[in-house]
């Protein structure tokens, strides 16, 4: 399994750490209140089929949102975690 | 048919003409008092349990493929009840006693065999959490031994005893521990539930809960809408899906988990072996072939197969504990998906919809709790409230922090486990 990393193309998967559902950017405020964080922390849509993940590249650190199928393991396309922003 | 050896006997000396399907395979009715949701062993369990102890007939379990499709007939077998937390430790101590009779409560040969399990350790640190650990399944009435390094050899002599660099220690031995026959147990309850009234529909998928007020009142299936009053969601691996349908988010993400076995080999390993430096287990089936797997290829998945580097970390952790084990052929590898809760603990509860229940988040473990998952959710269906045994498996607890059950003190966040 190959990941593309925005800085450094096409790598092989054992250099990225998988880290979560991209939601993982959309940090709730710190008085967001419980549910938002729970929603933020644990609860997940989870889909099968594309979604949207962090990864982490550990060669050139950085961080990148990937579009991946979760029934397919197919790659679409990566950008920065900056490039999504927020 | 009651099982028996004299059946057997006269089955072979009349042509073996007396067997029948051992289920029938029934037209979904309009309305059922309870709807189960997935006919793997928890389901299958489940039903099983509302049929015997509750005295309950008019019940359904939905199947979208066939019995024991999914994770029962995936899994890699393993019977144990040696964790170590409140919550984990007597809901585990429970289902190991039903296990323990349960081809006598079934009347069907699981091929149960309780040849012990040993969680090997490699450093003073760990065996200081094996000891504290067995000291755990003791209290909980369950059987513990700790084994100085003799005491593994005598029993694994297969395992590398002169590596320098991950050197034995010793083992948490756990006598009562052991394996199963995968699909029989599923078989077995199907059976079982089948012969007290309760209708198995495979080829049905649930596509559709039907909530009204705030209550359940039904399912939408490929087979056309079930009326029910209680429906019971156990479809470890597809929990999200399903319960999205209630308009639920779970705090469950799907992970695939690889499992392998060789070629059939002569007796090697009689008892089941975890090695402590590597997430990797091993057991040898009746068929001789090495059973083993190791730890998640650590992405969201639904793909029930798995990629190279974790089957590469699989075989490296089985080359540096038994070296031989290089010398068989592997035959086939495989995935499942896993149900993965935060804290590695799993759900049985009640939702927040009156009349839909939740059983999920069975992580690595859902073989070993089929039996005792199967009666306590249908000790939560039957009677509104939760088995003793299941009392803290709460799917609040995430949300409040109370009551978390994290065996491995990693934190209760997804990815950790």
């Amino acid at each position: 399994m190959q990941v593309t990393c925005p800085q450094c193309g096409p790598r092989d998967s054992r250099e990225f750490t998988y880290r979560g559902h991209a939601l993982l950017c959309d940090r709730p405020a710190p008085e967001a209140g419980g549910a938002a964080w729970d929603e933020y922390l644990h609860n997940r849509e989870n889909p099968a089929g594309w979604t949207e993940e962090l990864w982490y590249h550990g060669p050139c650190a950085t961080w990148l949102v990937a579009e991946r199928n979760t029934e397919t393991h197919a790659f679409r396309a990566t950008r920065t975690a900056a490039e999504r922003g927020k | 048919m009651r099982y028996s050896g004299l059946r057997v006997i006269a089955q072979g000396l009349t042509g073996n003409k007396g067997w029948h399907p051992v289920w029938r395979n029934p037209d979904p009715r309009p309305e059922y008092d309870i709807i189960i949701i997935g006919g793997g062993g928890h389901g299958l369990a489940t039903a099983h349990y509302l049929a015997k102890e509750h005295g309950l007939r008019n019940i359904a379990v939905l199947e979208k493929g066939y019995l024991g499709g999914g994770n029962v007939g995936r899994n890699t077998t393993i019977v144990r009840a040696n964790y170590n937390l409140p919550g984990n430790s007597e809901f585990y101590s429970h289902s190991l006693k039903l296990w323990e009779g349960l081809e006598q409560d079934l009347n069907y040969n699981v091929m149960h065999s309780q040849r012990g399990i040993i969680n090997l350790f490699h450093s003073d640190g760990q065996r200081d959490y094996a000891i504290r650990r067995a000291n755990s399944m003791i209290n909980q009435g369950d059987d513990a031994i700790i084994l100085d390094p003799d005491g593994v050899r005598k029993m694994v002599p297969i395992i590398d005893f002169e590596n320098v660099r991950f050197p034995v220690y010793g083992g948490l031995y756990h006598p009562r521990g052991g394996t199963a026959r995968h699909d029989a147990v599923a078989w077995g309850f199907a059976r079982a539930a089948d012969s007290r009234g309760v209708d198995l529909i495979q080829n049905c998928e649930v596509t559709g809960i039907d909530i009204e007020n705030g209550r359940v009142t039904g399912v939408q299936t490929s087979r056309g809408a079930i009326r029910a009053k209680k429906v019971g969601i156990v479809v470890a691996g597809r929990s999200s899906q399903v319960a999205a349908m209630a308009s639920m988010r779970l705090p469950i993400e799907s992970h695939v988990l690889q499992a392998f076995v060789t070629e059939g080999l002569k007796p090697i390993i009689d008892t089941v072996v975890t090695f402590g430096m590597g997430h990797f287990y091993i057991s040898q089936s009746d068929k001789g072939g090495l059973v083993f797997g190791g730890d998640l290829d650590f992405y969201a998945s639904y793909a029930a197969r798995g990629n190279l580097p974790t089957a590469e970390h699989v075989v490296e952790a089985a080359m540096t504990l038994m070296p031989a084990i290089g010398k068989a052929r592997m035959l086939r590898s495989w995935g499942g998906i896993m149900d993965m809760s935060p804290d590695g603990s799993p759900v049985i509860d009640r939702t927040h919809i009156e009349g839909l229940y939740l059983n999920c988040g069975w992580c690595y473990g859902g073989f070993k709790a089929v039996p005792g998952s199967g009666y306590a959710f249908a000790h939560l269906l039957a009677q509104d409230r939760p088995h003793e045994s299941a009392a803290r498996f709460r799917l609040d607890r995430f949300r409040t922090g109370a009551g978390l059950m994290d065996e491995e003190g990693k934190g209760s966040q997804h990815n950790l486990h």
